[in-house]
C-alpha cells in the first residue's frame, strides 16, 4: 500500500505519475465524473512510462486513457485495450483515506 | 505464341487502350509497343490548365507505367507499310505488326489569317505548348499585359484561364454570337458572358480575328468588327482536326470531314489496322472528347483479346468549371429533336441559367443547359433518354426537389468519363468499398472529370454507409460548426460544450480539437481545465519522442541568429545533455529533455530573449527564408526581414494543422516557398502569393494566389487566409486538402479572400488582429504561474526522482536513447 498525493492534488480527468516501493510506476487518474482508477504507467506498445500523459475521456460511455504515443485506448476499470482486447496492462486497486489517494498491491 | 500490337501515339486514349489490353490480356498474347510523338509519359491532358498552377508535369502523369510495355517516347512513327505490316519510326525504328492502333489524337486548328505565324502566335494543345507560353510572356515586360485567345469554345475558356494565372488581361474572340457555343444555348452563353467578363476577361463575340499584325514590340489583332486590339501574345484555341496524314499516306480510307474511317469495332478496311480517339471518325463523326475516345479504346481492347464489344452512341454530356464558373451541358442541349419542349429557368440575380429540354410530350428528359449552378448535373445527365423523374420546374428551383440517387436506374451511367454504371457502383458498395477513394480505386468511377463525386457520395448514402462529419462519438458536429458554435454562443470551457452540444465525456480527438478552437479565440493553452484537453504535446510544450522525453524548439524567426544566441543554444544543450539537430525549418531542435527539466531549460532559454518555437503545437511553425537582398546577388526583395515579420505577426496562431510557410528573395526560391500552407516569392515589382503546398506524406506544390502584391497587400490577404483556414477547415486537414475539398478549389478561396464576395474579409482582418495584439510566449506563462509550474514532475510522491525506463547511450558523440526493447504487450 502507498500514499500517493493528497485528492486534491488530483486535477479532474488529468493524470499523474507515482513510483511504488518496488519501482513500479502507476498512473492514477481523478475523473471529471469522480471515479478514481490506477494503472501500470508503461504504454505497452512503445514500453515508455507515459500513460499518465494521456487524455483521459470515454469510449461508448467507458472510461480511457489514450496513449499519448501512439493513441491506443486503455480502459480505466480493466486496463483493456480497446484497439486490441488481448493486450492489458495492470490495473492497481486505489482509494481514498482521510484525503489521501491510497494505492494498493495488485 | 504471343503477336505483336503497335500503338501509335501516346495520349490519353492510346495510353487508355494499352492499360485496357494489359487488364484484360492474362495469357499474355499481345506483347505491346507505343510510339509517342511527345517527349513526356502520357499525361492528363483534360486538366492540362491546372499546370499553370504549379507548373509540375508529374502532378498531371496518368497512372499505369507497366515495365512490360515498351514505349518509345519522343519518337513519332512517320510511315505505314501495310504490305509488309511494319511500321518506321523518327528515329528510324522499324517493328513488325499483327495489330496497329493509331491514337494520334488531332492537332489545333489555325485559322489561316495573315500573321498567324509571328512570334508570340501560340496554340494551346500540350505542356510543351504551356511552357513556349509561359516562357514567351515571362519576356513580355510588366505593366499593362495583355493576350488574345481566338476562340470562344471550352478549350478557348481555359486558355484565357492560364493566361490570367500568367498575369494577362485575355480577350476572347468567337465567330459564333456567343461563348461555347457547342455546349450552350443563347440563354445560357448570354449570362457566361456576364459571368466570365466579371472576372477581367473580355469577351468579342460574334466577329472573327481578320489580321495580326507586328506592332512595336507587342503584337496588333484586328477584328471583323474593327475593334483593334494591343496584345502581348495570341493563342489560337478554334478547334482542333483530326491527325490523319499517316493513315492517307498509307492509303486508308479517310472521313467526309477528316478523320480515319473505321467501323463499329472501330477497325478500318485493313483488319490489321484500328483507330481510336480523336484520329477516329466513327459513324460518320469525329468526337473531340476524352469519354468516346475511351469508350473506343475499351472496344478495340476487348476485340483484340477476341471479344465483340462495338463502339454505340456516344455520351456527350460535358460539366466542367471554367475559371471557377460551373458549365454543363448533356444530351439535346440545343433542343433540336422534332417538336422538343424547353423549360427554363433564368435567374439574373443568383447568376444561374438552367434549361430542361423534354420531348414533345414532356414525358422524356431529352437534354440540358446549366450555367452558374450546375449542381443538378451528376443527378440529371443519367436521366437522358428517361421518363423525367419529377416536375421539371420544381427540378430546376435552387431548393427545389432534389433528385435523389434513388431516382437512377441501375443502368445509368453515373460516371460517364469512365463509363460507369449505377449498378457497377452498387456492385462496389456491396463488396466492401465505404468511401469515395475506395470506390475510385474500385470503379474508377470519378477519376475524370470529378463531376460524379457528390452522386457517389449520395450513393454510398443511400446503400446505408455513414459518410459522417461528426468530430467524434461525442459531437455529431462537424468541426467548422462547432467552432460556429464555440464562437457564437461564447462558451469558453469544454464541458459546458459538451454538456450542452455533446454527449459523454470528451474523447482524444475531441478534446484537442475544442483546446484548439479555445486557443485561437484567446487565452494560455495550459489556463484552468484547458489543461487536461491538451495532446501530450501541448500539455508539456514541447515535444514526446519515443522513450517518452520530450524535445525543445526555441523560435528563431526567419532562421536569423546572432552567434551570442547561438552559444546560449550551445551552452544550454551541454548543460541539459541534450541531443542537438539543425531541423528543416531553420532552427535548432534538443533532444531528450524530462518532464522535470523543461522549465529549467525554458528559463534559461527566456532569460537570453528565446521564446517558444510552437513546435509541438498545430500551430504556425516556421517562416523560412532565403538571405535575401541583403546579402544575395540575385535576390530582388529583403526576404529575411518579411519571413521574420510574418513569424513574428502568426506565431502561437493556433490552427487545424500544423503551419509552415517560407519566404524566398526571388525566383530561384532558394526558401522552398511552393513546399508550404503559404509561401511568398520575391518579383522586381512586389511579391508573389502562394497557397496551399505542403511537403510530407503526399507533398503539394502551393498554387497562385496573387502577384505582384505590395508588403501591406500581402499581408491582409495572408491574414484572412489564416483565418479563413482556422475558422472552416477540418480536424488535422492541412491547407492543401482544405482547399481541394472546397467547391469551387482555388477558385473559391481567390474570390473569398482576394475579391471578399462573401464580405467577411473585415471579420477575419479584425480576428488576426485581435490575436497578433494577445500574443504571449506559451514559456514564459508556465515559468510566471506556480500552479502551473507544479505539473512539471516527474513523480506526484517522488519530485526530482528521474524516470527509471528512461536511458541513454552515445552515438556520433552524442546522448541517444536506449531502445526500450520488446513491447512489454502482455496477454490476460
Amino acid at each position: 500500500m502507498t500514499v500517493v498525493c493528497r485528492l486534491s492534488d488530483l486535477p479532474p480527468d488529468r493524470g499523474v505519475a507515482a513510483l511504488l516501493p518496488d519501482g513500479a510506476q502507476v498512473a492514477v487518474f481523478h475523473t471529471g465524473a469522480g471515479e478514481l482508477f490506477a494503472l501500470s504507467n508503461i504504454d505497452p506498445y512503445s514500453g515508455a512510462a507515459v500513460l499518465s500523459r494521456g487524455i483521459v475521456g470515454d469510449l461508448r460511455g467507458v472510461p480511457v486513457v489514450a496513449s499519448p504515443m501512439h493513441k491506443q485506448h486503455f480502459e480505466l476499470h480493466s486496463g483493456e485495450c480497446v484497439e486490441d482486447r488481448a493486450v492489458t496492462v495492470r490495473v492497481y486497486p486505489v482509494r481514498v483515506a482521510a484525503g489521501q489517494v491510497v494505492v494498493e498491491d495488485p | 505464341m504471343t503477336a505483336s500490337l503497335v500503338v501509335v501515339g501516346n495520349g490519353m486514349v492510346g495510353h487508355r487502350l494499352v492499360s485496357s489490353v494489359r487488364e484484360r490480356d492474362r495469357a499474355g498474347r499481345w506483347r505491346v509497343e507505343v510510339f509517342g510523338e511527345e517527349r513526356r509519359p502520357a499525361y492528363d491532358r483534360v486538366a492540362l490548365t491546372s499546370y499553370v498552377d504549379t507548373w509540375d508535369d508529374s502532378a498531371l502523369l496518368l497512372a499505369g507505367h507497366d515495365p512490360d510495355v515498351t514505349v518509345h517516347l519522343g519518337d513519332p512513327v512517320v510511315a505505314i507499310d501495310r504490305a509488309a505490316r511494319t511500321v518506321t519510326s523518327a528515329s528510324g525504328l522499324v517493328r513488325e505488326y499483327d495489330a496497329l492502333v493509331l491514337a494520334t489524337g488531332s492537332s489545333p486548328f489555325v485559322p489561316p489569317v495573315p500573321g498567324h505565324d509571328l512570334p508570340g502566335c501560340h496554340v494551346y494543345r500540350t505542356l510543351d505548348d504551356l511552357d513556349g507560353i509561359r516562357e514567351y510572356a515571362a519576356r513580355v515586360p510588366h505593366g499593362r499585359r495583355a493576350a488574345l485567345v481566338v476562340g470562344g469554345g471550352l478549350l478557348g475558356l481555359e486558355a484565357a484561364k492560364a493566361l490570367r494565372d500568367l498575369g494577362l488581361s485575355p480577350h476572347v474572340v468567337e465567330l459564333a454570337p456567343w461563348l461555347m457555343p457547342l455546349q450552350v444555348d443563347e440563354g445560357g452563353g448570354a449570362l457566361l458572358r456576364r459571368l466570365i467578363t466579371a472576372l477581367d476577361v473580355t469577351v468579342h463575340a460574334g466577329t472573327g480575328t481578320t489580321a495580326i499584325e507586328r506592332d512595336r514590340g507587342r503584337l496588333l489583332a484586328r477584328l471583323g468588327n474593327g475593334t483593334e486590339l494591343d496584345v502581348d501574345l495570341v493563342v489560337f484555341a478554334a478547334g482542333i482536326r483530326p491527325r490523319d496524314a499517316l493513315a492517307r499516306a498509307a492509303g486508308l480510307d479517310l472521313g467526309e470531314r477528316g478523320g480515319v474511317l473505321v467501323d463499329e469495332a472501330c477497325r478500318t478496311a485493313d483488319p490489321h489496322v484500328w483507330a481510336v480517339g480523336e484520329c477516329a471518325c466513327v459513324g460518320g463523326r469525329v468526337h473531340g472528347l476524352v469519354a468516346p475516345g475511351y469508350a473506343m479504346a475499351e472496344v478495340v481492347a476487348d476485340r483484340l483479346l477476341g471479344g465483340a464489344a462495338t463502339f454505340t452512341v456516344a455520351d456527350t454530356a460535358t460539366k466542367l468549371k471554367l475559371l471557377g464558373v460551373d458549365v454543363a451541358s448533356f444530351g439535346d442541349a440545343h433542343a433540336r429533336a422534332e417538336g422538343a419542349l424547353e423549360v427554363v429557368l433564368n435567374d439574373a440575380v443568383a447568376g444561374s441559367y438552367k434549361k430542361l429540354v423534354l420531348s414533345d410530350d414532356a414525358s422524356t428528359l431529352l437534354g440540358g443547359v446549366l450555367v452558374g449552378d450546375a449542381s443538378a448535373y451528376a443527378a440529371l445527365a443519367p436521366m437522358v433518354g428517361r421518363p423525367l423523374p419529377g416536375d421539371p420546374a420544381a427540378l430546376l428551383a435552387p431548393a427545389g426537389e432534389t433528385l435523389g440517387a434513388g431516382a437512377l436506374p441501375p443502368d445509368a451511367q453515373v460516371c460517364s468519363c469512365q463509363a460507369v454504371t449505377r449498378a457497377a457502383v452498387d456492385g462496389a458498395i456491396a463488396e466492401g468499398c465505404a468511401d469515395v477513394p475506395a470506390l475510385k480505386a474500385c470503379t474508377r468511377a470519378g477519376t475524370g472529370c470529378g463531376s460524379c463525386v457528390p452522386m457517389l457520395r449520395q450513393l454510398l448514402a443511400s446503400a446505408g454507409v455513414a459518410q459522417s462529419s461528426a468530430l467524434c462519438e461525442h459531437f455529431t458536429h462537424s468541426r467548422v460548426a462547432l467552432f460556429e458554435i464555440v464562437r457564437s454562443t461564447g462558451i469558453r470551457t469544454f464541458s459546458e460544450l459538451v454538456a450542452r452540444y455533446g454527449r459523454g465525456r470528451g474523447c482524444d480527438l475531441c478534446k484537442p480539437a475544442v483546446a484548439s478552437m479555445l486557443a485561437s479565440l484567446g487565452g494560455h493553452v495550459l489556463d484552468r481545465e484547458q489543461v487536461a484537453l491538451q495532446d501530450t504535446n501541448d500539455q508539456f510544450l514541447a515535444n514526446i519522442q519515443r522513450n517518452g522525453t520530450y524535445s525543445v524548439v526555441p523560435r528563431i524567426p526567419g532562421g536569423e541568429i546572432t552567434p551570442h544566441k547561438l552559444m546560449v543554444i550551445a551552452e544550454v544543450a551541454r548543460d541539459f545533455d541534450l541531443y542537438t539537430k539543425i531541423t528543416g525549418g531553420q532552427r535548432i531542435d534538443l533532444f531528450g529533455a524530462t518532464v522535470e527539466d523543461l522549465p529549467a531549460i525554458w528559463r534559461r532559454l527566456v532569460d537570453a530573449g528565446f521564446e517558444s518555437g510552437h513546435a509541438y503545437g498545430k500551430a504556425l511553425r516556421t517562416v523560412k527564408s532565403c538571405v535575401g537582398s541583403t546579402w544575395c546577388r540575385y535576390g530582388v526583395q529583403d526576404s529575411v526581414r518579411l519571413a521574420i515579420e510574418l513569424e513574428l505577426r502568426y506565431r502561437g496562431l493556433r490552427s487545424p494543422h500544423k503551419l509552415k510557410a517560407g519566404v524566398s528573395g526571388c525566383a530561384r526560391e532558394c526558401a522552398e516557398a511552393r513546399s508550404k500552407d503559404f509561401g511568398v516569392i520575391a518579383t522586381e515589382h512586389g511579391w508573389n502569393l502562394y497557397v496551399a503546398g505542403n511537403g510530407g506524406f503526399s507533398p503539394r506544390h502551393a498554387r497562385l494566389l496573387a502577384s505582384d502584391v505590395d508588403t501591406e497587400t500581402l499581408v491582409r490577404l495572408i491574414d484572412r487566409f489564416l483565418i479563413f483556414y482556422v475558422r472552416t477547415a477540418d480536424r488535422l486537414q492541412r491547407t492543401a486538402a482544405w482547399v481541394e475539398a472546397m467547391d469551387g478549389g482555388l477558385d473559391h478561396l481567390r474570390a473569398v479572400i482576394v475579391d471578399d464576395t462573401l464580405g467577411i474579409c473585415a471579420d477575419l482582418e479584425e480576428a488576426m488582429t485581435a490575436h497578433v495584439g494577445s500574443y504571449a510566449d506559451e514559456w514564459r506563462g508556465v515559468l510566471e504561474d506556480p500552479e502551473k509550474l507544479a505539473r512539471f514532475t516527474s513523480f506526484v510522491n517522488a519530485p526530482g526522482t528521474p524516470d527509471p525506463t528512461v536511458a541513454f547511450r552515445e552515438e556520433r558523440g552524442q546522448r541517444v536513447p536506449v531502445s526500450l526493447g520488446v513491447p512489454q504487450v502482455s496477454a490476460r
